[in-house]
């Protein structure tokens, strides 16, 4: 039993996501920061799907009303327990009534809180995770309120002792300058050669629409082939006949602002995608703030593939050594 | 046909079969994602239809990549997609036209709009050449429509009118989109028309609103008993025109769980579709409501 005494800006219950319902318009949701996620519930020694909790940018206060192990993880954001500071990235131990809060975020958007056992909410097609545009997962379909109480539940598989860490070198560093690694494709015909580099030349400022949904870029206009429009897409030169949005996929509504689509994003719709982000960088990516820098890499499937595997293998790494 | 095969990031397989939407692409794009589901892929973690297109989410750790590319490929060539039977429903869809509610809404956005004079429904009237906005609900309620993808927000029909090219609505999305639209409003944007499930953002012109949900999360009406949404692609919806009096009694039905759509379970083939596309409508229209 958790209670919730401040809220914090947004503080959601998030899982793996809901995946397999992409089909009937339902977007993934889950952790935004797979990595952080996954290592907090082996710090805990959870299940792998377990559900925690996602802070962003500002810390709730909570207080613990029964003995348990917990973890966190992610961008920088100092905990207190009782006031007195306590690490992240690092199996802790609270007691029966005390409080858990945090400082002011120092890097990175994003912190993960597991528990042992994992948040127990309903599971509703095949996860935990809040939703929130349509109000389903989670704790009640929504973020957490003052006043609220959270249920620990039974994912716990091992006993992982107080004090256990992971090596430094596991632990993302976030500064406030990204290069994130795109697969350039998908409708990236429809943009001139000039804006294709132009796109990956230009170093871009995440606005302040930068959520769960998307995260919106200010820096250069970017120019669509001219061409008469195809039956159906619509008059915008960015439109396109309405298909399906990849996850991570970014699309430029009228050349403005690149829209990096993310885990509650919509799943379709009429504005031309031209590149991906590769699975590895989507924890990145919700890692950052806005008014931060970003710069688009070019990457090949092969590289996209290679980094996926980096990634996993450190995670086999952590969780062996737990 | 001039396909596009392209990959979204490390999880992601996007297949373009034509850039202009037609009933033929989406037939293809039918045809293909159906049997692919039937071959049950191993590392296959979502199989998307779409308009003109469709996408497929696999897990690379156990599907390589470049053989699901090859595999996808190998159904295009492989599949003949006017001989797809294709089970679907007809479904009657009331829709109140000119409603107080979208009015409200479109009135906000105004300076949102190509023609901030007119309303959604007379200028879109106007520039597919109808003389008057009765005339234009005639033409969308006279002939049904295709549910041709599913998405944006759980359960929105993307809906494309079986009616040949000439007679094709067509209309362009606000130049920017509004942040507001009510649940459940009836809308038109390039060559599709769509219901919006949840009050939300949205581009689309704005003509009505529909009575009944195609969304419902606590799933208390015998539509929604299996699934949250209840449109899926391929199902056949007729908008049909209702007045004030039987909106407020579909209303009643909904909040008392007693709703259901008129509907009726039906197969086809593209073939029959493309062959002769207006005795094909008329004959959706007769087993809908007579047969």
């Amino acid at each position: 039993m958790i209670k919730v005494s401040k809220p914090g800006l947004q503080t959601t219950v998030q899982d793996k996501g809901r995946i397999g319902f992409y089909e009937i318009g339902m977007p993934p949701s889950g952790a935004m920061d797979q990595y952080s996620y996954t290592v907090a519930n082996l710090l805990v020694g959870n299940q792998p799907n377990a559900a925690a909790l996602e802070i962003t940018y500002l810390g709730p206060e909570l207080l613990f009303e029964k003995d348990m192990r917990i973890s966190l993880t992610g961008g920088s954001m100092p905990p207190k327990i009782n006031g007195e500071s306590v690490p992240m990235w690092e199996t802790l131990a609270v007691r029966e009534g005390d409080v858990l809060s945090f400082d002011f975020v120092k890097s990175g958007a994003r912190v993960y809180l597991a528990v042992e056992g994992g948040i127990d909410v309903p599971v509703i097609m095949n996860s935990r995770s809040t939703y929130t545009l349509i109000g389903i997962g989670g704790f009640q379909g929504r973020p957490l309120a003052a006043g609220d109480v959270l249920q620990t539940g039974h994912m716990k598989e091992k006993d992982v002792p107080v004090g256990s860490k992971i090596s430094d070198a596991d632990i993302p560093a976030f500064g406030k300058a990204h290069e994130i690694r795109v697969v350039v494709g998908l409708c990236s015909y429809r943009l001139t050669e000039e804006s294709k580099q132009s796109f990956l030349q230009t170093e871009w400022t995440v606005t302040p629409e930068a959520n769960r949904i998307g995260y919106r870029h200010r820096g250069e206009r970017l120019q669509f082939v001219e061409r008469k429009q195809p039956f159906g897409a619509g008059s915008n030169p960015s439109n396109v006949t309405d298909l399906g949005y990849p996850i991570g996929s970014i699309q430029v509504p009228d050349g403005v602002e690149p829209i990096v689509l993310l885990h509650d994003a919509v799943t379709g719709g009429g504005y031309a995608t031209i590149a991906t982000v590769i699975s590895s960088d989507l924890n990145r990516m919700g890692q950052i703030k806005t008014n931060e820098k970003v710069r688009f890499v070019s990457v090949s499937m092969i590289e996209a593939l290679q980094a996926r595997r980096e990634t996993q293998e450190k995670l086999r790494r952590i969780a062996a050594s737990l | 046909m001039n396909t596009l095969y392209e990959y979204g990031g490390d999880e992601f397989i996007f297949v373009q079969l034509s850039e202009e939407m037609s009933l033929e692409s989406n037939f293809a794009g039918m045809a293909i994602t159906r049997k692919l589901k039937e071959k049950q892929v191993e590392g296959i973690l979502d199989i998307c239809p779409s308009n003109a297109s469709y996408m497929v989410r696999f897990d690379p750790d156990v599907l390589d990549p470049e053989v699901l590319m090859n595999e996808l490929k190998e159904i295009e060539r492989t599949i003949d997609p006017l001989d797809v039977t294709i089970s679907s429903r007809l479904v009657d869809v009331p829709v109140l036209f000119e409603d107080p509610w979208t009015h409200e809404a479109l009135m906000r956005f105004r300076d949102r709009h190509q023609d901030p004079e007119a309303t959604d429904l007379q200028y879109s009237a106007r520039i597919n050449g109808y003389a008057n906005t009765d005339d234009f609900i005639e033409a969308i309620t006279r002939s049904p429509f295709l549910v041709s993808m599913i998405g944006f927000v759980p359960g929105l029909p993307w809906c494309f009118q079986m009616v040949p090219r000439e007679k094709q609505i067509e209309v362009p999305k606000y130049v920017r989109p509004r942040t507001f639209t009510p649940e459940r409003a009836f809308g038109f944007g390039g060559a599709f028309s769509v219901i919006y499930p949840v009050q939300g953002a949205g581009g689309y012109q704005l003509y009505g609103i529909a009575p009944a949900p195609i969304y419902q999360k606590e799933q208390t009406l015998p539509d929604f008993k299996d699934s949250m949404v209840f449109p899926q692609q391929g199902d056949i919806f007729r908008y049909r025109s209702i007045t004030r009096d039987e909106y407020d009694d579909i209303r009643k039905q909904v909040d008392e769980g007693t709703f259901t759509y008129q509907k009726k379970a039906f197969t086809f083939t593209p073939g029959e579709v493309l062959g002769d596309l207006e005795s094909f409508s008329e004959s959706v229209m007769r087993r809908l409501y007579h047969d």
